[in-house]
């Protein structure tokens, strides 16, 4: 049992920190091409690097028919859009200072980050 | 240089970039062929397309016209992008969740098509145990058969929970694949190494993971079908929109789409029509319903110069309108924009359950993991079984989506609501904050009353001559606007006095107005103005207080610094602003009259109105301070307006209401815009405030609980205690309608009637 004890407490230990405490180091820079796509339950890229101090866009692609992925927020930011279906949807962001900025869907299972450097 | 590029050349200072989306674009060898197509199109500086998004941006000066084309031409589909309508757009979003529906649907019965029968056996039979090698063969034929119902009904959820793995965030699909996953691979380990299990705890469960997977199909579909009906009153709004219009150009009458109607075409409107576009009446009369925007039941006249607003409908007249708004700046584009942005937007009290929402998935990871130790430290033999069982009973029943969904569906319908009663509400706070208001204060004029005041008496001082005494008011108050004013300034032209033109006009804030005409010095004024410039009133204060207590508003009026004429204006309260302002006390609301008017005709209307506070004599620049001063008191302060000098009172209210005229939405200082002038607007959205935020109240508390209840129980709490275990097939059923919950209880919102009035 103590092996079975020790398994679980690592599996806890590896959710946590899967899901919590990595930070990864991997991100898509913005660019005027950079569409993220909204799919089976991810954006993808999800993590987003981009300028401080410049105002931007970034395209949304939804091709995912859940509901769950129809609402876009930017909390931080006070944006929340719709995406249609499979159309594009451009999001004009506002010059922003440096720092983490979340997006998500409205029920926060869709989730993805801006890095603003 | 190349003569195509020189060609180009000159548009280049007018250029300007359109997006358009491809449609039938499959292979990356399409986007140079595309591209090509756009560039060789007259105008066209650069073309460049993004495989990725189907989309192609278009430099230059070219019509979207010849662009779509140029792309039809060598074989593809293409249109503008965003130019669809909103009737397009709920269009293909109602066909697209009917298709969504429609496959979740088939997923559902092919899934249950297993289950069913196999829990009907179990049931019957109590054997889904593995012992024999016949049981082996035949369990594990049936787990071959459920591994496909997970392919072809769960695939999705496999696929979502892996993609968000890999991106190191979980969500519902993580769960439902990792319940009925564990599931299914525990069986298949007991058909093929039943060995390994202690001999208690070999059953399987295939029946299980076929009948979670249906039924959290069928909760996913039941909840698009309920979503779609929490979208009917923006649906109704974009129905009210014409599809054309009847323009006269070259003095034919043509019917055209109303996007081609352009600024100050001529549109005739027959009786039974509806109104294409915002515009001014130009020829004609008619009376038009406009109560499908405004809640205002009676039809309302228009003649020559009055405004028909779009969406609204035409009754008995036949008429000519110039279009003055067209499009996207029609009042009702302005109000669907409005109400779409506020049911998407989020009040405050849904930011714990948005908090809770990030954390909760990988909890209860561990919480599933934490009941499967418990129940092998129990017992190692049967805990075995134990342990599959609540680990993927916390896994399915865990249900984050009602939690998310618990204050933006309700706000979708409490929006959509206000809007078909004529309530505007700017977003989520606005209407959280509404529901909490203590106090409101009410403008008088124009408020409560019509706004349009009326000269009842005219007392003449020194002078015998009504005539003269109005037509040098009248001359005086010509350059104010004031609706006491133009009162005076329309009884003048309506017993056809002609005015003059008075020099050195200079306007006394809040106590009145002077100006010189001729030799002549004319004042006019309240009893403090003329105090201060002397004048001799002696006489006349009794009978002004006696106007005043009359609900009348008395004015002095003097010229060479003797009094000439008292003269009486009144502005009658609205019809309904009584029963309005009761249904605001009832509500333990405290209501309070504000107003420019001097003390005693303030408490003079505010008696007939049934208010027993009143600021009274309050200069446009104090407006705010009163707001702060029952602020300062505790209050929770609603202002309501007419938008127009109460800037910055409805700005620093808590809430500011704008009793709108009309169709009138470009009130920006406002919260909450009330399309119809009555106060029964502002009963109604706070009535439908407090019903939205009970409503969001009653959904977060059962998500809450659900969750908060229903987790420790699938992990076995009840267990040592009564001796029960939940089946994950309950726990499938609970988890996929406790969503449906959510949303079917936002619904009954649609239900809610404000009180009858």
């Amino acid at each position: 049992m103590i092996i079975v004890n020790l398994a679980g407490a690592l599996l806890i230990a590896l959710i946590a920190w899967w899901f919590w405490f990595y930070k990864s180091k991997s991100s898509t820079k913005l660019d005027d091409k950079l569409v993220v796509h909204v799919e089976d339950g991810v954006y993808q890229p999800a993590r987003i690097k981009l300028d401080s101090g410049r105002a931007t866009t970034i395209q949304f692609v939804r091709k995912d028919a859940s509901p769950c992925s129809a609402t876009l927020e930017f909390p931080e930011l006070n944006i929340i859009e719709e995406l249609p279906l499979n159309s594009t949807r451009v999001i004009a962001l506002p010059a922003l200072q440096p720092g983490e900025y979340a997006f998500h869907c409205q029920m926060q299972m869709y989730r993805g980050l801006l890095l603003v450097e | 240089m190349d003569k195509a590029i020189e060609n180009k050349s000159p548009s280049k200072s007018g250029s300007t970039e359109q997006e358009l989306i491809i449609e039938g674009a499959g292979c990356a060898s399409c986007v140079s062929k595309i591209e090509n197509a756009l560039k060789s199109v007259d105008g066209v500086i650069d073309a460049s397309m993004n495989f990725a998004a189907r989309t192609v941006t278009v430099s230059g000066a070219a019509n979207a016209e010849s662009l779509i084309g140029a792309i039809e031409g060598v074989g593809y589909n293409a249109r503008t992008l965003e130019n669809t309508s909103d009737d397009e757009q709920l269009e293909e979003k109602e066909k697209a969740d009917w298709a969504y529906y429609k496959k979740l649907m088939r997923e559902t019965w092919i899934a249950l098509a297993l289950g069913l029968p196999l829990m009907a056996y179990a049931l019957i039979t109590g054997e889904v145990n593995v012992n024999t090698d016949n049981e082996r063969m035949a369990w594990l034929i049936i787990g071959i058969l459920t591994g496909g119902v997970l392919y072809v009904s769960g695939k999705h959820f496999f696929v979502g929970a892996w993609k968000s793995f890999l991106n190191h965030s979980a969500n519902m699909d993580t769960l439902i694949a990792l319940g009925t996953g564990t599931a299914w691979l525990y069986s298949m380990v007991v058909v093929f190494f039943p060995e390994i299990v202690p001999p208690l705890a070999r059953h399987v469960y295939f029946e299980a993971t076929a009948i979670i997977i249906g039924l959290i199909d069928l909760g996913l579909a039941l909840e698009i079908k309920a979503r779609g009906r929490t979208s009917q009153a923006i649906k109704r709004l974009i129905g009210l929109q014409a599809k054309t219009a009847r323009v006269i150009r070259d003095d034919k009458d043509i019917d055209i789409p109303i996007e081609n109607v352009l600024l100050d075409d001529l549109v005739r409107v027959r009786p039974g029509e509806k109104i294409p576009v915002d515009g001014t009446v130009e020829e004609g009369r008619t009376t038009i319903d406009e109560s499908m925007l405004t809640g205002e039941p009676m039809p309302i006249e228009k003649a020559i110069g009055d405004d028909v607003v779009a969406g609204t409908l035409n009754k008995a007249g036949s008429f000519i309108f110039k279009a003055t708004r067209i499009g996207k700046d029609t009042a009702l584009a302005q109000i669907i924009n409005m109400v779409k942005r506020a049911q998407n937007s989020k009040p405050p009290i849904g930011r714990l359950a948005d908090k809770v929402s990030a954390y909760f998935v990988p909890v209860v990871m561990i919480i599933a993991v934490l009941s499967a130790l418990a129940w092998l430290n129990f017992d190692y033999d049967s805990g075995v079984a134990f342990a599959i069982v609540s680990a993927t009973t916390v896994l399915i029943i865990a249900c984050p989506c009602a939690l998310g969904l618990a204050t933006p569906m309700s706000v979708m319908v409490g929006v959509g609501k206000a809007a078909e009663a004529g309530v505007l509400i700017r977003n989520g706070e606005a209407l959280q904050t509404a529901s909490k208001i203590t106090a409101m204060i009410l403008d008088k004029t124009g408020t409560i009353t019509l706004g349009s005041p009326k000269v009842t008496d005219i007392v003449l001082a020194h002078s015998d001559n009504e005539e003269e005494v109005l037509k040098l008011a009248a001359s005086l108050e010509a350059g104010s606007e004031h609706p006491l004013a133009l009162a005076i300034v329309e009884t003048a032209q309506e017993r056809s006095i002609e005015l003059v033109k008075v020099t050195n006009f200079n306007a006394v804030a809040g106590h009145g107005v002077e100006a010189d005409l001729n030799d002549a010095h004319l004042l006019f004024g309240n009893e403090k103005l003329m105090r201060e410039r002397n004048i001799d009133i002696t006489g006349y204060i009794d009978k002004a207080q006696q106007f005043a207590s009359e609900a009348k508003t008395p004015m002095y009026f003097a010229v060479n610094n003797k009094l000439a004429a008292l003269i009486v204006v009144a502005d009658p309260i609205k019809q309904d602003s009584v029963a309005a302002i009761q249904r605001l006390i009832k509500n333990n609301i405290r209501v309070v009259m504000l107003t420019g008017d001097n003390r005693d005709t303030a408490k003079a209307v505010a008696k007939m109105a049934g208010i027993e506070e009143v600021f009274a004599e309050v200069l446009p620049d104090q407006k705010a301070e009163k707001v702060a001063e029952l602020q300062m008191q505790n209050e929770i302060v609603g202002m309501t307006g007419d938008g127009i000098n109460d800037a910055p009172a409805l700005a620093l209210a808590n809430v500011g209401f704008a009793i709108g005229t009309g169709t009138d939405v470009a009130i920006e200082s406002a919260d909450i815009t009330l399309m119809r002038g009555s106060l029964h607007g502002l009963a109604d959205a706070i009535a439908i405030s407090k019903a939205t935020l009970r409503n969001i109240k009653q959904n977060l508390f059962g998500a809450f609980i659900y969750n908060v209840s229903g987790v420790p129980i699938a992990a076995g709490l009840l267990y040592p205690f009564i001796g029960v275990l939940m089946n994950p097939v309950i726990a499938g059923a609970a988890m996929a309608f406790s969503s449906l919950t959510v949303v079917t209880n936002a619904n009954r919102l649609r239900l809610f009637k404000p009180e009858i009035h």
